[in-house]
């Protein structure tokens, strides 16, 4: 890591030493991949996204392999709330590294109980997930109505005092006003695009490979799509927007940053190669070095 | 845990669809029953594949798989001196040291290869172990097991080799202190109901589809007595009784 380019950046007041971030559901608490490489290298990283109530997950198929990225369909399985704010934080803290807490929810009710736990506990940043296409009721409903998502802002904003991102799904009826009925509703910064609601079919079963029937594509797929839609945004919010869909290398992250993207995050690269948050975190570094970057708001937004 | 690159020293095919790969061991120590993630790619396939280990010595370690779909094809056209990523050693392993008396090892197709390693260390540490192989309709690593094990009884789906039928049919559950199990869930869930009314623990090894290997991703993860269990990471070797089978 070359020390002598400062790539840190800044959302809502919270310092990250480089712009890259995990991303929630591809890397746990952070302890597995801890084992492989100094998670702390990190800007971020947002937890697996948690609910209320601890969640099993789907049952069936949870992921599947497609051309030049995957699909997932796990279903928020995780530990609850509670059990994330006793035993998951004080984990996470080990890290040096901002700490980010992804919430999803199934009603009103536990995203607002939800966040206001949240809000009291030692997490930096909250992450709002309006838009887990894997959830049956809600998750999914709350991310395609700008004024549904709109409500559902509004209600988490008043409950909380930590800097509050909204994630955005790319099924939204319109990206552009969701994210900007979002920024209305009080959210501090955006964060998009989760996954692209897809489906795969067996053939030979003739049914779904998933029970869900739909489930999220990611990866280098989505990644043009996934680019443009960050574009949109910036050209058309003020809050700072954290950038990711199929983000795989450095030149990747740099592409997100010249659209508009205050930070990015990294997601199904990291089931490819395990290494890739350090790798790209350094080779990061390099590139913006080669492109005499020395300053990401010299290039940020620059098209 | 760990991921690195290392080469390939020698990959044979030892039958229609199956090779065995050997590859430079980094220095790594593993348990009978870890696994590893392999890829001899870039970014496509998207996932590595989880193959669990066939022998392991601090020189080499030797994986022996089935080619089924894109990536285990890819693997399949490694030469020798070609570059491959390895993450691992993943999982729990079987867990050896609690292990002693009488033991049968059970294995269906390419489930059989983990238990090679598994029944020299146990024969090595004094256990008596038989071995109960089923085959579809070719059969391979015999060899392996005649030099460890006290018996090897042979089943085949078309009758080429041993007992005509499934490799269930041949076992005699109430002759062991443990069973270990590896191959397709059907025909683990068999030697479970069949062992129901011996003394004999049995240990699983389950396959499941997997993206990280590492526990973060959760896309293998099974409802157990126990709650939701990862096969990758609190597996893939799992004793019966949390199974709700």
């Amino acid at each position: 890591m070359n020390s002598k380019i400062n790539l840190s950046t800044e959302i809502c007041g919270i310092k990250f030493k480089n712009p890259i971030i995990a991303a929630s559901g591809t890397f746990g608490f952070g302890e597995e991949y801890n084992e492989l490489y100094d998670v702390s290298i990190l800007g971020g990283i947002s937890s697996k996204g948690l609910t209320l109530k601890p969640k099993d997950g789907n049952e069936g198929i949870r992921i599947w392999e497609t051309a030049s990225g995957m699909m997932n369909s796990v279903g928020l399985q995780n530990p609850g709330i509670e059990k994330f704010i006793e035993l998951g934080i004080a984990q996470m803290r080990k890290f040096d590294t901002v700490l980010i807490a992804n919430m999803g929810g199934h009603c009103m009710d536990d995203y607002t109980k939800g966040a206001s736990l949240l809000s009291d506990s030692d997490i930096d940043m909250l992450e709002l997930n309006i838009s887990c296409p894997n959830v049956k009721s809600g998750g999914m409903a709350f991310g395609i109505k700008a004024n549904v998502a709109a409500e559902v802002v509004s209600s988490v904003r008043k409950v909380c005092s930590k800097p509050l991102i909204v994630k955005l799904s790319p099924n939204a009826e319109n990206i552009v006003e969701m994210a900007k009925a979002c920024e209305n509703a009080g959210a501090d910064s955006l964060s998009l695009v989760n996954t692209f609601q897809a489906m795969a079919i067996d053939i030979h079963k003739r049914k779904p490979v998933f029970n869900n029937i739909y489930a999220g594509l990611s990866g280098a797929a989505v990644k043009p799509i996934a680019l443009r839609m960050v574009h949109s945004v910036c050209q058309n919010v003020k809050i700072p927007v954290i950038g990711l869909g199929g983000i795989y290398t450095a030149e990747d992250v740099l592409e997100f940053i010249m659209a508009g993207a205050t930070a990015v995050q990294i997601g199904t690269i990291n089931f490819n190669n395990p290494l890739a948050g350090e790798s790209i975190v350094n080779s990061f570094y390099e590139l913006c070095e080669n492109e005499n970057i020395s300053n990401l708001n010299t290039v940020r937004g620059c098209i | 845990m760990h991921c690195l690159e290392t080469i390939v020293v020698k990959h044979t095919q030892i039958t229609s669809d199956i090779f065995v790969l050997d590859v430079l061991n980094p220095d790594l120590t593993t348990i009978p029953g870890q696994f590893f993630m392999l890829k001899s790619w870039d970014t496509e396939p998207t996932f590595m594949r989880p193959i669990s280990i066939y022998k392991a010595d601090d020189k080499i370690l030797s994986f022996m798989y089935r080619v089924v779909g894109k990536g285990t094809t890819l693997i399949s056209l490694l030469k020798e001196n070609d570059k491959i990523k390895i993450l691992g050693p993943c999982g729990n392993g079987y867990p050896i040291q609690e292990l002693s008396g009488k033991i049968a090892v059970v294995g269906g197709g390419v489930g059989i290869p983990p238990l090679c390693q598994t029944s020299k260390i146990l024969t090595e540490k004094s256990c008596s172990v038989d071995a109960y192989l089923g085959y579809k309709d070719e059969v391979f690593a015999i060899d392996d097991f005649k030099k460890h094990c006290n018996s090897v009884l042979i089943s085949t789906e078309n009758g080429i080799m041993g007992t005509k039928g499934f490799v269930t049919d041949i076992l005699t559950p109430e002759k062991y202190d443990y069973i270990l199990t590896c191959g397709p869930e059907i025909m683990m869930r068999k030697v479970v109901e069949k062992s129901k009314k011996s003394k004999a623990i049995i240990y699983c090894s389950l396959e499941h589809r997997m993206a990280c290997g590492l526990g973060a991703c959760l896309g293998c993860s099974i409802k157990t007595n126990l709650g939701m269990q990862r096969v990758c990471k609190d597996g893939p070797v799992f004793v019966s009784n949390i199974l709700n089978w």
